[in-house]
This record gives C-alpha cells, structure tokens and sequence, in this order.
C-alpha cells in the first residue's frame, strides 16, 4: 500500500452520487441542432474551417486551432452547416460566443479515420500531435489543452503521473461510470501517457467512495505496473493541487504548475479520449455527462454529442422543469447556473444539476460574521476566509494579496461551512476580478506614461539638436567672416545687417504718418471710454450702496468725461482730411489756439442774454462746488491735515454762498 | 424559460448561526440544573429575568439603529449573551443588578461597537466585571451551598430578585476566598474546618463544574469550536496549580483538581473562552489564546485582589486576540512561508 497524505481542511457534503449511477451510459443520440462553441478550452479559439452551407462529415474538423494553447474543433456528426455566428453559451456570465451550428443530417456519416493500435511505434512528438488534433482539452472542469499538459519540457524530470479519477463533487459520477464501464481504456490511455511522459510511478488516485470503480480498475491494471490508489472521500481532494499533496506528499509552488514537483496530472475523461484518438483515430466529438437532482425523473449518464442543447439533454432525463428552481452546469460546490436550456453541452460539461427547491434551497440572507472561523478550518489552500471577507467588504486590495487571496481555488468550502450563510467565494471572486482589472488599468496607465515621457524626451532632443546646428552654423559665418576680413574683403554679415538697418528705418518714416496718428488717437478713445464706463458703473454701485467713496468716484468720473471729450475732439480734428487753407491756418504753436478758443468763448458769451449767463456761471459754480465737496470728502477720509481740511470747508462754504446769490439773482431777473 | 442565478456553492452545510447559538444554550443545561440543586432556584431566576432584559435591550438597540427585528433577535446572540452572564451572577441577586449587568452587555459592549461580529469583548464578561467593580457586595454574596443552610424556594428567589430590601438570605464566603484568605493552616486543615469544600473542590462547585465540562463535551462533539482554546486554557491551569501545590502547606495555591474543578474554571473554559467574536482565530492562536488565559486565571486568583478571575483573564486576552492572529497565520498551500505575504 502507497501511503497516503492528508491536505488541510476538507468538508463532507452529501454525496448524492447513488442516484445517477443505478443505470449503465446511455446514448443521448442525436439532436436536430448542435452548437459548437468555438473555444471549449483554456487559450485562444479556434478558427473556422468550413462555410455556411457547407456539408460536413463526423470527425471532420471545422476549426483549427490558433497558437499553442488551443485546440481544434470537430463535428460531432454529419450535417449541414446552418450558420457560424454568436450563441449563447455555458459560461458563468451568459456570454454569446462564436459557435458553429450545424443541422444534423442523422446519417452520422464517418469522415474516413484510422488509428494506430501499436501506438507503442509512435514517436513521442507524434503521439502529442495526434492528441492535439483530436481537440482534447482538460475534461474534468478546466479545459486546458491536454497535448501542452503533456508537452513537458526536456530538462524536467516526471516523477509521477497521475490519472486524476477522484471526483469529489457531490451529484456527479461521469468518472465513476468511465471507470466500471470502460476500465481497459482507462488503462490503455494511461499507457500511452506513460509513453509520452515517462514517469517512474503512475498513480490512478480514487476516493474510497467508489469500490466498484476501483475494483474494475485493479482487475484492469493487473501487471501493468499502474498503481490504483485509495483514500478517504473528503471534498475537494480531486482539486489537483490538492491530489498531489494526497499522492505525493508535496505542494505545488504557489503560482507554479505539477510539474515543478515532478507531477503530471490528467483526468480520467481526458484520459479516454486521448486512447480514443490514438488508438481509433476518433477526435473528442462526444464526452460523459451525468444529468441528475431531483427534477430530473431518471437521474444517468449519458454519452453525449458535444454541441448538444441542454434543453435536448435533459429532457432525454425527464426534466420536470416546474420543481426545478435552478439549471447548474457542474457540481454543486463549483458549478454556475446557467441563464438558458438552450446552452450547449461543451468538452468540459461533465454535469448537468437540476436540483429541486427542497434539495437545494435558495439561500436566506447572510447574518454577521461571528470569526467563528469555520471557513479558516475547512480552507483546503489553508487560507483566512473570514480576514479575507473583511478585506473584500472594505476593498482593502492590499491586504488581499497579502492574505493569498489568489490562492483560492474558488472550491465553496468556506461558503459551505459559513453558519451565517456568506457567500464568501463570491466576494473572493469580485475581488479577484477587481484586482485584475486594477492591474490591466495600471499596466496601461505605466505604458501611456512610458510613451509620454519618450515623446517628451523625443522632442526635447529635436530641440537640442536645432540648438547645436544652429550654434554651428553661427561658428562657421564667423569664422566665414573672419576669414573674409583677413582677405580684406567686405564683411557680408555687416553689410546685411546695414542693409536691413536702413530698409527698417525708410518703412518707419512712411509709416509715420496721419494713419499710424489717427489709430493711436482712437485706441486712446476706446480706452478712456472703456474706463469712463467702468468708473460709471462704480459709481452707480457705490450710489446704491451709500458708500463713502461717492464724492471720490464722482471726481473721477468727471475727470474721464473730460479726458474723453478731449480724445474725441483730438481724433475729430486727426481725421478732418488736411484742406489747404487749415493746413496753412494750423497753428504752429499751443497758445495761438488757447486764445482763439477763449476769443471764440467770449464772442458767444457775448452773444447771451444777462440770463443765459447767469444761468451759465450758475452750471459752472455747480461744478466747481461739486468737484471742492469730492475733494473734501477724500481729504477727510485720509485724514489730511486739518488747515487743508479747513481751507477746502471754506472753499466749499464760499461757493455754495455765490451759488445760492446767483440763484436768487436769476430767480429775481426770471420774475422780473 | 427564466432560470435562477446563483454563484457556486450552490450546497451549504448544515451548520447555521442560529443552530451555533441553540447549542450553546442546551449545553448550559447540565450546569443549571447542578447549580439549582445546590444552591436553589437564584440562577435560574437569573436567567429568566435576565433574558428578559436582555431581548428588551436587544431590541431597542436594533430599533435605534433601524436593523430589522426579527432577523436578527432570531440569532439568539442577545440570550446567550443573558444566559452566560446570568449564570455568572450570584444566585438570589438583585433584579436591578441583572438590569444594569445585562444593559452593560448588550448595549455597551456589543451594539456600541456594532452589533454581532463586531465586539472586541465579550459581552458577557465585560457586563460582569462592570459588576464586580461597581457593586462588590453585592456581587461576591454567595448563598451556601445544598447542606449547609436552608435552600430559599422559587417564590423566595423570586422576591430576593425583586424585593431584595425584603430578603434575608444568608451568604457565606465561596472555596475560593477561604482558601485566598488562607495563610497558617495546612490544606488538609482547611478542609477539615470548613464545610464548604467538598471531594476536590467547593462543595457543589465541582459537580457544578462537572456539568459544564459535560456541556463543553458536547458542544466539542457539535463541532461548535474547536478543542483548542478550552484544553490549552485547562492543561495551563492545571499544570501551573501542579507546580505551586507545594505539598499541600498552608502557602499552597491548591490543588489541580481544586482548579480544575474550582470557580467558574469549566464554565469560563467552554463558554467563554470560546466564544469566537472575540477570541483568536487561527488554530494555533487558539491554543495561545487559551494558554494564556490559564496563567492569568492561575495568577489572579493567587495574587490578585478577587477570588475569581475568569472574566478579568478572558477580557485581558480580548485585547491580545488581533496581536495574536496577526502573529499565528498558517502557511498557505504552495508557501514556504508561514506568515501571510511573505
């Protein structure tokens, strides 16, 4: 007897295995429709090889597959093809995939094959690339491409093979019927994987839940040199981590894969197939699905088409669909609902749960998390369910990682275990999905940020080098010019600078004109305009607001109206075009227009009644009056000197009293 | 067709909240019944009032924080919380002294903090040493036990409970202060002049304690915890109460049986030092956890000021939970390294 090893945690569900196995395999048979999903496996999709219309024979391959990790597709019986385009597919989000539809002719017409029974001629490298284009990809959940499992590389020693035919998960038996039904093939495919990978042990690893299993694999097994090893049922010991650690005693590196141990693993399903495909020549178009819970009627294997409707599969059960409260593609601890009977059955479906609402009940809402730590017990990766909840609530993403969150096989022990019904994988899952997410983000950020400063450093290394030449073409006319000097002839560099010079100073004189004059003139009368309105609106808030600065404000206003009136009149004058006779008449200097000015005042005082004069000095007295009482109150407010103060109070107080005599004056003469 | 969606696990044990908290209070049965036929029917009047008290405050707290009612008074949290605290007390105590105990508990030391999952202490412990401090006459006034006084009737605990000015009862100083007070006479002596020890322990104490091991035993069985907290915390105890026998002279701390069997030694190692809110996590911060709490039982009873330590070993251990986890984290699969992140 091998010894066996124990991995931490583990939990006990019901098993619920007995229902499904009472019957032999059944033939599901052929469906009017199959929908086969361009990628069933881990790694790139495989490309079509054939066109709407065209007719297609069984084992045919209509897809080929794209890079090293992918596999190709083949039909799974003669048909049509009706149509490649998105379907619905088995897929925990409800995906639409590419698929390849094809209507069955129900001829189940062979494409011409052939295997190889000696397999044992056969080359290594042969041997994988028949497994390759037989499509086979991981069979018990996974899907990853068998031919790059087995494609170990040269300088790694495999110690120990192992056929992985423990089948942990509650419901499901597809195994287990592949071991008491198809035993000899077990073996056999097992042979050729020893052939290919040369292990010094092989091990077929089976919880103790199946003896009839195990006994028909002995029986197959005798003298062979493969070893059936036994060991207590407990979920998930099919995990293949876990399995190494129960067979060797060993863990897998965190991150790592078997091989790094010395392992190699492969599951039993797969293991059939790849004797299949070597020994018949017959690529993976049909695998072992168990269809069982309680609202099927018979609850059995069957051997099904890949591509086949759920709805099809099922109902071959007796699908009740009114006691069903949920479809589940997979066990029960790992599987995912699907959103629709019309998904098809892929490579890696080994089971189809239709569970009633009493035999899986929909969970009530969660209660507080009492650190009970049930979940830490029963962790399998030996992680800390309960630390890691906490984390995920708070998107504490560090702490996550630090807590070996990617770890987590997502195998629901913890879930399973919580006594307040948390559903703890789902939080593991999101904050993985997160984390990614944050990564790629990062990732792209770092690279637009790496392209940014390149650019950056790209042009200012443009810039330098503009700077260098230029540098160096001023050396070499200086040294041009140096050159010429000593040979005594014209500096050129000075001459065109002289030449430019006097073309600068000719445009300057023409362009100093009445035009230059005028613009100059009216950029100044929009400017004080501008500011007289501003100074007005100031005004009118300070009015408003009663403020203190009234009197100042006003001045000022005043001040501006002036200003502008004087720019207008400047502009006024600039612009009346230069007749003969006031071009002669311009006066030559400021004070024969002052006295102009004051003689054309006087005649049109002259030209006024007594009254009209009167009224005249009266605006004027307002004024002034104004203009001493802003200028008061602003000496006030900064507090000037009291003499200055008073001077303007009586300046003030004399005006209003010539104000109120004239007014009196004219209010007389006007009654008179 | 519509399907339901739901994300694996789709199976889920049969260990609930609510079941954890069920069983915690059947196990206490055992012990009940032997402290009520010892010392009469003040526990159990205890209890019943207690809890009482405690669903009241339970749900005042869940209404003021707008939690839905009967969700969570369905999780029994409030009256394991009554329960342990109320067996804690003395029988024949003062229903306001249950009151303010049981106020203390829920109110100050669970829904202040957040409510279930959320307190750093026991809840329990921490309305029983609010207690002790607060009231230390009333609280270290123990009844005698079955034989050595006359055992009050359920009417009688009832009116000690509400009408404690109108009760007489009689009181008489536990094992455990008789032998703290103990500084001239041989083991062998004191137990010869005082009637209230018993076999190995306090008369009716160490059946009392008998009953909550047996309790503890099933809860084991359950697998409502884990061994172990409670055994690190019995085997410290019991080996620190070996090392300090000294014979049996008048300076003896006590025997190990005395210990074992002595005080709230069982109860405290099963009811309270399990309690997983606030103790450590990891297994092998479990066994530190119980460990410890030995040692500072073993210490505070010798040392300290009060004869019983249990609740002060278990809330001082509280504090330490998180530094211990911290410490105590188990190597992942695939890890060479013990401490996470590493």
């Amino acid at each position: 007897m091998r010894k066996v090893y124990d991995f931490h945690g583990g939990i006990h569900p019901t098993e619920n295995k007995h229902q499904s196995v009472r019957t032999p395999i059944a033939d599901a048979g052929i469906p009017p429709e199959l929908i086969i999903p361009l990628s069933q496996h881990i790694g790139a999709p495989a490309r079509p090889l054939v066109s709407i219309g065209e007719r297609v024979l069984k084992g045919q391959m209509i897809a080929e597959a794209l890079g090293f990790v992918s596999v190709p597709v083949h039909a799974p019986t003669s048909g049509t093809v009706h149509a490649i385009e998105d379907r619905l597919i088995a897929h925990p989000s409800g995906y639409l995939a590419p698929c390849i539809v094809i209507t069955t002719d129900g001829q189940d017409e062979w494409e011409e094959h052939g295997g190889v029974s000696r397999y044992q001629t056969l080359e290594t490298a042969d041997l994988i690339g028949i497994i390759r284009n037989a499509g086979i990809a991981g069979m018990g959940g996974a899907g990853f491409p068998s031919a790059v499992k087995l494609s170990v590389k040269a300088d790694v020693q495999i110690q120990t093979l192992i056929i992985n035919g423990t089948e942990c998960e509650p419901y499901i038996t597809a195994d287990d019927i592949l071991m008491r039904e198809q035993a000899y093939e077990i073996i056999e495919g097992t042979k050729i994987l020893q052939q290919i990978i040369a292990p010094k042990d092989t091990l077929i690893g089976v919880e103790d839940n199946k003896p009839e299993g195990i006994a028909a694999l002995r029986a197959a097994a005798q003298g062979t040199g493969i070893e059936i090893v036994t060991f207590p049922t407990k979920y998930p010991s099919g995990g293949e981590k876990q399995l190494v650690e129960i067979l060797t005693g060993q863990q897998v590196p965190s991150g790592g894969l078997p091989s790094e141990v010395g392992v190699v693993c492969q599951n039993i399903g797969s293991t059939v197939a790849i004797f299949n495909a070597v020994v018949h020549g017959q690529p993976l178009i049909s695998r072992i699905t168990t269809v069982t819970g309680d609202s099927v009627r018979e609850p059995q294997n069957f051997e099904v088409l890949i591509g086949t409707p759920v709805q099809y599969l099922i109902e071959k059960a007796g699908y009740q669909s009114e006691k069903n409260n949920r479809l589940i593609m997979g066990g029960p601890m790992m599987g995912f609902t699907i959103p629709d009977t019309g998904v098809p059955i892929v490579k890696t479906t080994n089971c189809l749960l239709a569970p009633s609402e009493t035999e899986l009940s929909t969970p009530p809402p969660a209660q507080a998390c009492i650190r009970c730590g049930m979940c830490a017990e029963v962790c399998p990766a030996s992680l800390l369910p309960q630390q890691m909840f906490w984390f995920a609530q708070g998107k504490e993403f560090e702490k996550l990682e630090e807590h070996n969150l990617f770890d987590c096989i997502e195998c629901g022990a913890c879930s399973f275990a919580c006594p307040s019904n948390i559903p703890l994988v789902q939080y593991y899952r999101a904050s993985k999905s997160e984390i990614l997410q944050l990564r790629h983000d990062h990732e792209i950020a770092e690279q637009s940020r790496i392209r940014f400063e390149s650019r950056q450093q790209r042009l200012e290394q443009a810039e330098h080098d503009k700077e260098a030449k230029r540098a160096a073409r001023k050396i070499a006319a200086q040294q041009r010019a140096e050159a010429a000097q000593e040979s005594g002839a014209e500096d050129p560099i000075q001459a065109a600078i002289d030449r430019a010079k006097t073309k600068k100073a000719a445009q300057q004189q023409t362009s100093l004109g009445d035009e230059s004059e005028r613009e100059k003139l009216e950029k100044a009368v929009v400017s004080i305009a501008k500011r007289l309105a501003t100074a007005t609106s100031k005004l009118e808030q300070a009015e408003a607001e009663g403020s203190d600065l009234v009197g100042a404000l006003q001045t000022g206003v005043v001040k501006t109206q002036q200003k502008l009136a004087a720019a207008e009149q400047a502009l006024k004058d600039c612009e009346q075009p230069p007749s003969t006779d006031s071009a002669e008449q311009r006066p030559s200097d400021a004070a024969q227009v002052a006295i102009e000015r004051a003689m054309q005042a006087r005649t049109i005082e002259a030209s006024l009644s007594p009254q009209e004069k009167a009224r005249v000095d009266l605006e004027k007295l307002q004024n002034r009056l104004i203009k001493s009482q802003a200028v008061l109150t602003q000496s006030q407010e900064n507090a000037e000197q009291e003499k200055v103060i008073e001077a303007l109070e009586s300046t003030v107080a004399r005006l209003t009293e010539k104000i109120n005599a004239l007014q009196q004056q004219l209010s007389a003469a006007e009654e008179a | 067709m519509a399907l339901m969606r739901l994300t694996s696990p789709h199976a889920h044990g049969p260990m609930s909240t609510q079941r954890v908290m069920q069983s915690v209070l059947l196990a206490t049965i055992p012990g009940v019944i032997v402290l009520t036929h010892f010392f009469g029917f003040g526990t159990l009047v205890n209890i019943l009032w207690g809890s009482i008290v405690a669903l009241a405050c339970e749900a005042l707290a869940l209404k003021l924080r707008r939690r839905p009612l009967g969700f969570y008074l369905k999780d029994y949290s409030a009256l394991v919380t009554a329960v342990l605290l109320c067996i804690a007390l003395p029988p024949y105590a003062p229903w306001w002294l249950i009151a303010v105990g049981i106020a203390s508990s829920i109110l100050l030391a669970k829904h202040l903090y957040g409510g279930l999952g959320y307190n750093p202490f026991n809840p329990a412990m921490v309305g029983y040493v609010i207690l002790l401090i607060s009231f230390p006459i009333q609280m270290t006034a123990w009844a005698p036990p079955r034989g050595l006084g006359e055992l009050p009737g359920f009417m009688e605990a009832l009116q000690a409970c509400f009408t404690p000015a109108a009760y007489d009862g009689i009181t008489m100083a536990t094992p455990m202060d008789l032998l703290k007070q103990n500084n001239s006479l041989l083991i062998k002596d004191l137990w010869g002049q005082y009637p209230q020890f018993g076999r190995w322990s306090g008369r009716g104490w160490e059946w009392a304690n008998i009953a909550f091991l047996a309790g503890g035993i099933w809860l084991l069985y359950q697998r409502i915890f884990t061994w172990h907290a409670p055994v690190a915390m019995l085997v410290t105890l019991g080996l620190l109460a070996a090392i300090f026998y000294d014979g049996g002279s008048s300076a003896s701390g006590g025997s190990p049986l005395f210990h074992l069997l002595g005080g709230a030694t069982m109860f405290g190692a099963f009811f309270i030092v399990t309690d997983p809110v606030s103790s450590a996590v990891s297994l092998r911060g479990r066994l530190i956890f119980g460990a410890l709490i030995g040692v500072l039982i073993y210490t505070i009873r010798i040392k300290g000021n009060y004869p019983d330590s249990v609740a002060f070993a278990v809330l001082i251990m509280n504090f330490a939970a998180p530094f211990i986890d911290y410490y105590t984290q188990p190597r992942t699969y695939g890890h060479r390294n013990k401490r996470a992140g590493e």
